[in-house]
């Protein structure tokens, strides 16, 4: 059998508004998938080292403070520091454009802004792990 | 253009309310069997005041126009106020950023990229004189949005009305100061309920004694709402938090009448038109009666509740942003049909980002157009005696009861919120509505409909890192320059205020009058009570 989709569902920054990560991850465990939700106020560091230790292949996380520019870059250096570059991140929140983009360059493989369709991020989960699971 | 996934060429079939309340085709007298207009109603002004607290409502004062403001520093926010009293606002509202709301000075490593973002950052009764440089607190009232460590920004509040000359019995103002609905929505606190609990009693406590004109708690649905609760809920468990707060307040040995013609409500006001103004009328007519036989409350002043409405900010979208403009017209429209006492319309570019000048400045102009051009002032509860309108205020009402028994036979609310039950009611709604959204069954235009391919640009107020920069360094000056003996001799009393079981509102006056900063006074109080982390589910 198939394993399924292991992701953790993150919200960092001192921001409590979780209706959004909640039915994220409410929505991803609908899709079939294993969703480890780690709560609020998490810091960087705690959220890739959970995400090592559950050996997930898909971090998301949810900002909607302004604060991803200081949160985001130190996730991604923090997984290529613990040699875990291969796990896919996505972001989601209030991101404008040109910060989306910068985030992108940073590899963060995608960012979902208000408005963003569940079905559209279940299926960019699944293409991309599956896309990576196959490649070369 | 697309059309919505199941709309057809005709209007789309509504048959239940925005909460899922199901709705019939017409309404007429015999949806209204058993309702006593003289009983349920009453004249505007009186008991149940269903139709509104005073008797001739906007005729007589209208609502107070207070926009929602705070970002960058002190500095920048003072000017915010000074150009929004010059265009007409009524009152002033301060919006702090996460680190002060979470008790966290600016140069706290946990307030990284989150000082003066989402609000203005206060450390200390220094950035506080800042913030309301010019204003006279002796005219002008404030409401504060700050609810864990509302008792030292409080304080801070009130040693500036000291050194402007301001008697304390002269103050107006709100604090919100509603820590239960933190732990069912918003997730801003600190400490675990129970002291949390007790700091919000010394603060209504101390505001009965010495401040009697200030509202020294906003008991807030408000929240609840934006974290996808139904307009019942949002009653529902905003009335059982009251409920709490009075309880609390009687145990502490004050009278009912004493404190509760001081508390304030705040409710939202979203999409459905009529639901929200069922909601309002349904919130005075519950809890003028919770007041009077509940409580045994003789004062009408007692009995009166008194509200301020938000337009919901979870209604904006980033799409096709001038569209926000007409969802706030039409949902302040509900609120003042609801016959609130103070409004806050949100900005077009809110989904986006804090306000730009540009666009509070139409906000607040769409509020102004309501009042002064609309002709909905002429007369209180306009709507009163319209079938659907009276039978959805007791939908509302009897919706609202149900869920205040269960929690009563919880224990209370903080027995509820440890069981984690408003919060997964909470999170069942918002899921459900999402999934309504997602299939199409619910329109939210430009989004799920009518999408256009180029949304309009609009201007955003960008705040930088430099509002940062220059609120650490203020504030390493400050340390340099304070007294450290007296800060620690202040901070020690207010440990041992915490420690024991006297009022610790003049221990915090003395700490700030000490420059002790936000972040130096909530660690004295967190070594003493704690924190609190919520059970992690979903």
């Amino acid at each position: 059998m198939e394993r399924p989709i292991r992701v953790l569902v993150a919200k960092p920054g001192l921001d409590g508004h979780d209706r959004g990560v909640k039915i994220i991850a409410r929505a991803l465990r609908d899709a079939g998938m294993e969703v480890i939700y780690t709560g609020l106020r998490q810091t960087p560091e705690m959220i890739v080292n959970a995400a090592l230790q559950e050996d997930v292949q898909v971090i998301g996380l949810s900002i909607l403070s302004g604060a991803h520019n200081a949160i985001v870059p130190r996730v991604m250096q923090l997984l290529k520091e613990k040699g875990a570059e291969d796990v896919l991140v996505i972001v989601g929140g209030i991101i404008p454009d040109e910060d989306a983009e910068q985030l992108k360059q940073l590899g963060v493989a995608a960012v979902f802004q208000p408005g963003a369709s569940l079905q559209e991020i279940v299926n960019f989960i699944r293409s991309s792990v599956k896309q990576a699971v196959s490649g070369p | 253009m697309r059309k919505a996934a199941g709309a057809t060429e005709t209007a789309p079939k509504v048959v239940t309310t925005l909460s899922g309340i199901p709705v019939e085709p017409a309404y007429g007298p015999e949806h209204l069997a058993g309702f006593d207009p003289s009983r349920d109603l009453g004249e505007p002004g009186e008991f149940p005041y269903t139709r509104g607290i005073h008797r001739t409502m906007y005729r007589g004062k209208l609502w107070t126009m207070r926009q929602f403001a705070g970002f960058a520093t002190a500095e920048e926010t003072n000017a915010r106020y000074h150009y929004l009293l010059e265009q007409g606002q009524t009152g002033l509202s301060v919006a702090f950023d996460l680190p002060t709301l979470m008790g966290f000075d600016s140069d706290h490593p946990a307030a990284a990229g989150e000082v003066g973002k989402c609000g203005v950052a206060i450390c200390s009764l220094e950035d506080m004189e800042t913030l309301f440089r010019g204003i006279p607190l002796g005219e002008v009232s404030v409401s504060m949005t700050i609810n864990s460590p509302a008792p030292v920004i409080w304080a801070m509040y009130l040693a500036v009305a000291e050194q402007q000359g301001v008697e304390w019995a002269r103050l107006n103002g709100t604090l919100q100061n509603d820590i239960l609905k933190e732990y069912i929505a918003q997730k801003e606190y600190i400490f675990p309920p129970r002291p949390s609990m007790r700091l919000v009693t010394d603060v209504i406590e101390f505001a009965t004694r010495h401040v009697p004109k200030f509202n020294p708690i906003s008991i807030s649905g408000y929240h609840i709402r934006e974290a996808g609760s139904t307009a019942v809920q949002e009653l529902a468990f905003t009335l059982r938090d009251g409920i709490e707060y009075v309880e609390w307040a009687v145990r502490r040995g004050m009278g009912v009448d004493e404190f509760a013609p001081r508390l304030s409500f705040f409710f939202n006001a979203h999409n459905d038109f009529f639901e929200e103004i069922a909601k309002y009328r349904a919130a005075r007519r519950m809890w003028a009666r919770i007041m009077r036989d509940r409580f045994g409350a003789r004062n009408e002043r007692s009995m009166k509740l008194r509200f301020h409405a938000q337009t919901a900010g979870c209604s904006l979208t980033w799409q096709q942003p001038y569209n926000n403009v007409v969802r706030t017209t039409l949902q302040a429209l509900a609120a003042v049909l609801g016959g609130c006492q103070s409004l806050h319309t949100n900005s077009l570019d809110e989904a986006y980002a804090l306000p730009s000048e540009h666009a509070v400045t139409l906000a607040l102009r769409t509020q102004q157009v309501i009042a002064y051009e609309s002709g909905v002032t002429a007369t209180p509860d306009p709507l009163g005696g319209s079938y659907y309108l009276e039978w959805l205020t007791v939908q509302m009402e009897r919706g609202a009861e149900d869920y205040i028994r269960r929690i009563d036979e919880m224990g209370g609310m903080i027995p509820a919120i440890e069981q984690n039950y408003p919060q997964r009611e909470i999170a069942q709604a918002s899921y459900a509505y999402q999934r309504a959204v997602e299939a199409g069954e619910r329109i939210v235009v430009g989004v799920n409909a009518f999408q256009s391919d180029h949304d309009a640009p609009i201007e955003i107020l960008q705040i930088d890192e430099t509002a940062a920069r220059k609120q650490r360094e203020r504030l390493a000056a400050l340390r340099r320059r304070r007294s450290s003996t007296r800060v620690q001799a202040a901070l020690d009393a207010v440990r041992r205020a915490a420690e024991g079981r006297e009022n610790t509102m003049p221990y915090l006056l003395d700490a700030v009058r000490s420059y002790a900063t936000l972040g130096e006074i909530c660690d004295a109080l967190r070594g003493v009570f704690g924190t609190y982390q919520e059970p992690n589910v979903l």
